[in-house]
């Protein structure tokens, strides 16, 4: 399940209607991304987050698929918001449930990682000395990078 | 075909959105940035550094040596900074 919107998400119950009624799962993983107040040492008053409505769910759907088929899972939800956010609020919840840990842990931090990468959102700092659009990092290419099959 | 900015390459050619017919000889990504370059200055600036900005044609991600064609949705952006 995908859902790109402005709204905030309460946590407990996104997680609860996740699993509701399903008692195969055993384990339920979740990630929040927050808006924090500084980057690259200044401090960030808000950011706005933009996004490209249409390829945006697209390419979390095929985010998705891609952890539905590498992994054994029972539900799986991401809910990316958009617009303006300020430090402290909820931008991202990915979560995903299995019959054991292992899937749930494993799937979660690949759909996190591979989001960061390939969902075409796109951050501007308000900081004192104006807005600044953020920039990709290299970091988090290589962790996407990690996720990638090998080759048999 | 219809184009698309994102981000600051939205904010430098001062442009959301916009439709073009680009000549005949405008066939893949590359030649399209080459001709959106030469449009005006906020474009110029914008497309500066190649390297420095992706493309979805038809809301995929594509390589600079894709083809486009007329109908296409053409969207330019930064890497992407979501999560």
């Amino acid at each position: 399940m995908i859902r790109v919107q402005r709204e905030d998400f309460d946590l407990g119950t996104e997680l609860r209607a996740l699993t509701d009624g399903n008692h195969a799962i055993g384990g339920l993983a979740s990630f929040v991304g927050l808006v924090r107040d500084i980057a690259g040492g200044e401090s960030v008053g808000a950011i706005t987050l933009e996004h490209y409505p249409g390829m945006t769910e697209k390419m979390l759907k095929r985010i998705e698929a891609e952890a539905l088929e590498r992994w054994p899972l029972d539900a799986s939800l991401i809910i990316h918001r958009y617009g303006r956010l300020e430090p402290g609020d909820q931008i991202v919840l990915v979560a995903t449930a299995s019959p054991h840990r292992e899937a749930a842990l494993e799937s979660c931090h690949f759909l996190i990682d591979w989001l960061k990468t390939r969902a075409p959102f796109w951050k501007l700092e308000d900081t004192a000395s104006g807005g600044q659009w953020v920039d990709a990092r290299d970091s988090d290419n290589a962790a996407a990078a990690r996720w990638s099959k090998r080759s048999d | 075909m219809k184009l698309l900015y994102f981000a600051w390459l939205k904010t430098k050619t001062g442009v959301s959105e916009e439709t073009v017919s680009p000549p005949a000889e405008v066939r893949t990504v590359a030649d399209l940035l080459i001709w959106l370059k030469q449009r005006g200055p906020g474009y110029a600036e914008a497309l500066a550094d190649i390297d420095a900005l992706r493309v979805a044609v038809n809301q995929e991600y594509a390589d600079f040596t894709d083809p486009v064609a007329p109908g296409d949705e053409i969207a330019l952006f930064p890497p992407v900074t979501g999560g």
